[in-house]
């Protein structure tokens, strides 16, 4: 049994077909890229990987439990923009991980309000915020606001991390450090991630799978007719050099 | 160089500043120069000094029957149908606000109705309420209720609208219920726009304490404005207008700083 199952998923808005027919199995631990142009339906694959839309047909299950009607713990997500509370700060950002899901009107107080933030500083040390701790997140560099966000959505402790985008507006210096940032905090949690990206080199990079998205079939006279499902599937451990694992027991002599 | 390049140093930014003001009060005291002239006993335009004099002995002095100074009962009075008609109008239009901007079923029940509901003009409503609440304060506190209420509700409804979804999503994904993402995600994101909506609110809120008081009242400043305009009282109605007009400044900028100083987030361009 795989761990992320999606069965015959299709997506309709109003009569326009967006996703039809995507199905794939993903073991947990997998790191998933999805690529694709503009408007091929890999936000929306997102989006009802997030739960945030019902689809149209077919169904979307994470180990085993039954299809989600609305996002939730099981879910992590960071967005391009957004993802943090402009109205917290940095410190509270993480704690509120903790608050939302565990109070009933969403604020810890006293003896669990202290160890809250322990908990708090100790995963800020992690992702390099300490000295930013007491600050709201207008005042930090976009990279330091997506670390916040990755450090905030794995505070949830999620079953899957869904990045949409998460690097798209940082400089490139600013994006190969948070590379080996969420490189790092994935050697670390195992965390079985699915990340959409317009940066191939970045998908390729990142990704254990990268999956791309478009419509295979396309008609010129109604571009808008067919929807999109996946119609790659790379394999793009070890470097994304193309590289077959033998499965198999044979007897012939294995690469060392 | 262009126009909207050129601007003025700090000494000339002031002088600029304090430039109308002094220009009102000299238009007004030459005016009045002119009408003395013809006849000294004039009383649409008195003298400044006359002026400043009735607001000195207005303040100070009390009515000679009862010996209390009726200038500050008057402020008092007034301050308290203000402060209570907002008050209630800011906590319904909190409270309906954030119901409205979050749930998609009081939305479609409510927003339609709060559209068309706030075009009904309040001072038309007035007869109506001096006939059901009587002539006491509950009538002028209902006023400014009724007057403001469905502005405070349209505008925060829909500045909880305009919380990106993006952060709405991120708190359910952190396991937040309905309740805590009204409480923890969305009321404080619309605290500072309610301070900003009431110090919108608060010019048409005097407007409608005055009406109120100007047609039936035992004291209040909008009272005794209307009561002494039967003696062509110019000079206390001028310190009255001047000292609303003051009050309401000053609750403005009161307003602001409290904003600045419990939500230094905003302003900061958020995210």
């Amino acid at each position: 049994m795989s761990f992320v199952a999606v069965r015959d998923l299709f997506q309709f808005y109003g009569p326009r077909p967006i996703l039809e027919g995507v199905n794939i199995d993903v073991a947990e631990g997998e790191f998933i890229s999805i690529v694709g142009a503009s408007g091929c339906g890999k936000s929306t694959f997102l989006r009802l990987l997030l739960a945030q839309e019902q689809p149209t047909r077919g169904e979307i299950s994470i180990a085993g439990a039954a299809p989600a009607r609305e996002p939730g713990p099981d879910r992590g997500v960071v967005f391009q923009r957004y993802s943090v509370f402009p109205h917290m700060t940095v410190r509270d950002n993480l704690v509120a991980a903790e608050a939302f899901r565990k109070t009933r009107l969403g604020s810890l107080w006293g003896r669990a309000k202290a160890a809250a933030h322990e908990r708090a500083d100790e995963t800020l040390a992690r992702i390099g915020l300490s000295h930013v701790a007491d600050q709201y997140p207008s005042a930090l560099s976009g990279g330091m606001q997506q670390r916040l966000a990755i450090g905030q959505a794995l505070a949830g402790r999620p079953r899957i991390l869904l990045l949409d985008e998460p690097f798209g507006a940082l400089d490139p210096g600013t994006r190969l450090a948070m590379h080996d940032f969420l490189q790092a905090l994935r050697a670390e949690t195992q965390m079985t991630v699915f990340m959409v990206t317009h940066d191939l080199s970045e998908g390729f990079k990142l990704g254990d799978r990268v999956l791309v998205f478009d419509k295979p079939r396309w008609d010129p006279q109604a571009p808008e007719a067919y929807g999109a499902t996946i119609t790659y599937d790379f394999d793009a451990r070890n470097n994304g050099i193309p590289f077959q694992t033998i499965q198999e027991e044979t007897n012939v002599l294995r690469p060392q | 160089m262009r126009w909207i390049n050129r601007h003025p140093g700090r000494a000339f930014a002031a002088f600029l500043m304090i430039l109308p003001f002094v220009a009102v009060v000299l238009a007004y005291a030459i005016g009045s120069d002119i009408r003395r002239a013809e006849n000294p006993a004039d009383k649409l335009l008195p003298a400044p000094s006359q002026i400043v004099a009735t607001a000195e002995r207005l303040v100070t002095e009390g009515d000679r029957r009862s010996g209390r100074i009726l200038f500050w009962d008057d402020t008092a009075a007034s301050l308290k149908r203000l402060a209570i008609g907002v008050g209630i109008a800011a906590s319904i239009g909190l409270i309906s606000g954030l119901a409205i901007g979050l749930i998609p079923l009081i939305r479609a029940g409510l927003a339609g109705f709060t559209a068309v509901i706030s075009m009904v003009p309040p001072l038309a409503l007035l007869p109506i309420l001096f006939i059901t609440f009587g002539l006491g304060e509950l009538s002028k506190v209902a006023l400014i209720v009724i007057g403001i209420t469905p502005f405070l509700i349209r505008d925060l409804s829909q500045r909880v609208i305009e919380i990106p979804s993006e952060q709405l999503i991120k708190a359910q994904t952190l396991g937040a219920s309905s309740a805590v993402i009204a409480l923890r995600v969305a009321l404080p994101q619309i605290m500072p726009r309610l301070i900003q909506a009431v110090r919108l609110s608060l010019g048409p809120a005097w407007l409608f304490l005055i009406a109120a008081e100007a047609i039936a009242a035992e004291n209040g400043l909008g009272y005794r404005i209307f009561l002494v305009r039967r003696y062509l009282a110019m000079d206390i109605i001028l310190t009255y207008v001047a000292w609303i007009t003051l009050l309401a400044f000053l609750m403005d900028w009161a307003l602001r700083w409290l904003s600045n100083r419990l939500y230094p987030w905003v302003g900061e361009g958020g995210l």
